[in-house]
């Protein structure tokens, strides 16, 4: 009746695990009671859950991230504690079982559940507005691709409290993820959560990709499309290519686990050396797709604050796709220890050193960017020029990993780990804090606490550093990732400066979420009433703050790359248009939620346990649910010409008052 | 390695950083103790010193930008519409491009040069060292001497050692850090690797790559020692008098953590292939041979 789901697979005897649970439960109680008594449900459900606004959209996704972002540096924090402790006779306080689960959950949530929708969030609010379109090419389908993120949330905070999570690494390598060495269903969540949202991610990638291409203003060539769009356009791309290589593979691992084939397996003809492969040619694109957004959030941010165009756009945007490109063809150095030829080795360790040439290109136009402007130092300038500093110093310990010769000694140790931290956190995170802090106006209509911006940043940059240069020195003195416990007294130290580094992050995270707390408390005293808070150059800045939900009242038409720029200058802008039309939008629905958020979800927890009724249940209501939708002519509007004229009667009418 | 002078320069460079960077404490694996660790160590010096090169200029640059050009700092110049140089953008595209070139270089003749499989030049006799990684533990066999043991080896020093390496069940990396290269040992299947030690010393091996609950324990000592140390250490060897049978070799290759060193006195003939081709068995969907591992024939018909 219910597969191989029991009681016992409840944690009862693991009290850290109980003790987060009765957090998460009593945290749950309260926001929903808070909610409840605030009488919001009608409001969130009609407004947020169901909308196909693509701001809208974009925001959940990025609260999701920031709340993964909590969970996944919990977990983060835990290892750098075991790792204090656990040297010599000291065990430290997570048993092998455990910390595997943290060290594989934590890559997986950092990753699939952190940046993935941080990302996702950031193209849905910037790009339609950058390319000036009133929404994305599938709204619906936009709505679906969060729901299906969602459950694969879920799925992992389950897996907490129900089960167990994989403990196995974060790309789950067999032949210890196939069944005879993983028997648990830890590896199950793995799937089915990844499965699932990465399923939201590609129909993700496959909507921006036709947004871009269809759906810019009349005028606007590919030239003269906003550097952050462009980098939004590979990214898709991307993931339009390597996601489903990643559907492949878990299916391949599926089929190994559900059905008794055998492709990975040690016996029956399977070898684990393709799954290896397989994961890789998705996992190093992966790094593009989330690297290549935060490239162009630096690229707007230093030159609005500059003061100045860009400097090199078109290098700029052949260097992202270059990158693009490149990125397909450098998989195998992620094991140049699995004992292929010398020649195959130096083709991938070459072709990984030549991303680096574009790579370097961008900085150096980023810095000549800043070269003869008038450069405000904001918040998102601070995370932009702690960026360059620490992204240079990541790429060249990338580069001494890409020599086959030097990564014999480096692969899978500390100084790998210190590596790919030193480039994610320094280039994908600061890149992801920068971003939504120049943004952040746009979608609420005020401006984030410059202060506390400040202090988070140089929280992070130091706590990154200290926490990961001790990881540099001990993979230098032979350690290796993922242990548990050593007992090397020379690693000790390290270990320990390291965890002050981590705690020194935390007060960055806590400034963080201070910071967005405070900036709404005293959001009257941080307006934007203009819609234009710094100076801005492209589009999305000529309308208001927080843009309305048509975004464009008229689709303006491009003849600059800086269009909005331009019209500052020329004097063209914020004349107001004598008369408007109706606006065409599309409906706010609930099948998104239906067949993502709840029978994708009921879906993905009955084939983890097997429960087969159920998964049925699951599939049943999610196909119904789009045959219906199918059906639904009803999907879409006219906002009539007298409301568009009055909300933007109202916006003149502040803009005057502000003059 | 072919151009000195920037060589020198460059390893200025990066040890200057590392010393900095360690407070001159103890790193193994820029200290080696053998032909191969030291040319990788070398490799990764000039390697970092060329990029240092660029990086060193670069953070200045970014420091100095964004001070010079502050907007409170009115004195200094300021382009609003400038945004293209040709001859700067020629420029940033060459420097990077002559890095990489020369590293690309040293990567291609390094890379050949330093190939686990390729047999070291020597004209010491290398010795055989098979490795078969266990949950959670190492099994080291000596096919030319017949023992076998657990969790340590020996050899004697200025002597090749030619490892070649498969796993009993998951993956595993073999890594002695002050030796050199790693492995992966992967079942049903045999990788190669080929270390000298040049120092004497106990040195530390370890699996580089996760493996499960036991991970952790996983490690090993390999000794380097005179020819007469390791003469003994063999005869101590086989004086266990503890062979590896079929009964033993099953009950080894159990699941267990932390495992102590242990000895065997004697092993069957062929046993790498043994294990070896019973993975290869399974693989292939063949009966796996299950009368003793002495039997050639046996290994023969998995094949």
């Amino acid at each position: 009746m219910f597969g191989k789901l029991t009681l016992e697979s409840v944690p009862y005897h693991e009290p850290i695990v109980m003790g987060t649970f009765a957090a998460v439960a009593l945290g749950g109680i309260l926001l929903l009671g808070t909610i409840t008594y605030f009488g919001k449900w009608k409001y969130l459900w009609t407004e947020w859950f169901t909308t196909v606004d693509h701001k809208r959209i974009g925001v959940m996704y990025i609260v999701v991230a920031l709340v993964m972002l909590l969970r996944g540096f919990a977990d983060a924090i835990m290892m750098r504690s075991q790792l204090a402790i656990a040297n010599n006779d000291h065990a430290g306080f997570l048993p092998p079982h455990h910390y595997d689960q943290v060290f594989t959950a934590h890559g997986v949530i950092m990753i699939f559940f952190m940046a993935m929708p941080f990302m996702t969030g950031l193209v849905n609010v910037v790009v339609p507005l950058q390319i000036g379109a009133r929404d994305v090419a599938y709204p619906f389908l936009n709505s679906l691709s969060f729901w299906l993120f969602c459950t694969g949330v879920v799925l992992v905070m389950l897996s907490l409290f129900v089960g167990q999570f994989a403990t196995t690494g974060w790309l789950a390598y067999p032949p210890l993820s196939e069944l005879k060495y993983s028997p648990n269903t830890g590896v199950d969540y793995y799937i089915w959560a990844l499965q699932l949202s990465g399923l939201g991610t590609t129909l993700s990638g496959i909507n921006f990709v036709v947004t871009i291409l269809r759906m810019r203003a009349p005028g606007m060539s590919l030239m003269k499309m906003p550097v952050f769009t462009w980098t939004a356009l590979v990214t898709n791309v991307l993931v339009v290519a390597a996601f489903p290589i990643l559907a492949v593979t878990l299916a391949l691992l599926t089929a190994d686990r559900y059905l008794g084939m055998h492709f990975f397996t040690n016996s029956g003809g399977g070898n684990a050396m393709m799954y290896i492969n397989l994961i890789w040619v998705w996992g190093h694109p992966e790094v593009y797709i989330l690297v290549l957004p935060a490239f162009g959030a630096f690229s707007e941010i230093v030159s609005t604050f500059s003061k100045k165009p860009l400097f090199g756009y078109k290098s700029m945007v052949y260097a992202t796709a270059c990158i693009g490109v490149m990125s397909f063809v450098v998989w195998l150095h992620h094991f140049f220890t699995m004992g292929s030829g010398a020649n195959v080795n130096a083709f991938f360790g070459i072709a990984t050193m030549i991303i680096s040439i574009p790579t370097g290109v961008k900085i150096f136009n980023w810095l000549f960017t800043m070269y003869r402007g008038r450069i405000e130092m904001t918040a998102p300038m601070y995370w932009t020029l702690g960026f360059i500093v620490t992204f240079v110093i990541g790429g060249m310990t990338g580069v001494m990993l890409a020599i086959p010769g030097a990564d014999f000694l480096l692969h899978n140790s500390l100084f790998l780990v210190a590596h790919f931290h030193n480039v994610i956190i320094g280039g994908v995170l600061f890149g992801y804090v920068a971003a939504m802090m120049y943004w952040f106006p746009k979608a609420f209509g005020f401006k984030l606490n410059e202060r506390l911006g400040k202090a988070s940043f140089w929280c992070w940059l130091v706590g990154f550093w200290m926490a990961f240069l001790p990881l540099y020195v001990v993979g230098l003195k032979g350690m290796t990732r993922r242990m548990n416990h050593y007992d090397n007294p020379e690693w000790h130290p390290w270990l320990i400066l390291a965890w002050f580094g981590a705690v020194i992050i935390a007060a960055g995270i806590f400034f963080l979420v201070l910071q967005i707390v405070v900036s709404i408390k005293d959001r009257e005293k941080n307006m934007d009433l203009t819609g234009d808070p710094w100076g801005g150059r492209s589009l999305e800045w000529s309308i208001a703050s927080p843009a309305p939900f048509y975004n464009f009242a008229h689709v303006p038409h491009v003849d600059h790359l800086e269009q909005f720029w331009e019209d500052k200058e020329a004097g063209r802008a914020y004349k107001q248009p004598t008369h408007y039309e109706d606006i065409h939008m599309p409906r706010n629905t609930a099948d998104g939620v239906f067949i993502g958020g709840i029978f994708g979800t009921i879906l993905g927890f009955a084939l983890i346990w097997h429960i087969w009724w159920l998964a049925i249940v699951g599939f049943l209501g999610m196909i119904g649910t789009f045959i219906r939708r199918s059906y639904n002519r009803n999907t879409d509007y006219y906002v009539p010409a007298k409301e568009v004229e009055a909300i933007e009667n109202a916006r003149y009418r502040q803009l005057q008052q502000v003059a | 390695m072919k151009i000195p002078s920037l060589a020198t320069i460059a390893r200025t460079f990066a040890v200057g950083s590392i010393v900095l960077l360690s407070g001159c404490k103890h790193l193994e694996v820029l200290d080696p103790k053998g032909w191969v660790g030291m040319q990788e160590k070398n490799l990764l010096l000039i390697a970092t010193g060329l990029m240092l090169l660029v990086i060193i200029p670069v953070i200045i640059m970014t420091i100095v930008f964004a001070w010079r050009y502050r907007a409170g700092n009115t004195k200094a110049t300021y382009a609003p519409r400038w945004a293209h140089s040709t001859a700067i953008e020629v420029v940033v595209w060459a420097i990077p491009c002559v890095i990489i070139a020369i590293l690309a270089t040293l990567t291609w003749t390094s890379t050949h040069e330093l190939d686990p499989y390729k047999p070291l030049e020597s004209s010491v006799k290398p010795i055989k060292i098979d490795v078969v990684a266990m949950d959670w533990k190492w099994l080291f066999i000596y096919p030319d001497y017949n023992i076998a043991t657990v969790n340590q080896i020996a050899f004697p020093v200025g002597t090749p050692v030619d490892f070649r390496i498969t796993s009993e069940s998951v993956m595993n990396s073999f890594f002695i850090p002050q030796l050199g290269s790693q492995v992966y040992a992967m079942s049903g299947m045999q990788t190669q690797l080929h270390l000298i030690a040049d120092v004497a010393g106990t040195y530390d091996g370890i699996s580089a790559n996760y493996s499960g609950a036991g991970f952790s324990g996983m490690r090993f000592k390999a000794i380097a020692t005179t020819q007469q140390g390791f003469d003994d250490w063999v005869a101590k060897v086989r004086a266990a008098n503890n062979p590896l049978t079929q009964q033993a070799y099953a009950a080894l290759a159990k699941p267990s953590e932390a495992n102590p060193v242990a000895y065997f006195s004697s092993t069957p003939p062929s046993m790498f292939e043994y294990v070896l081709n019973s993975q290869m068995a399974k693989i292939a969907g063949v009966t796996s041979p299950v009368c003793t591992p002495t039997s050639q024939n046996l290994v023969a018909s998995a094949e």
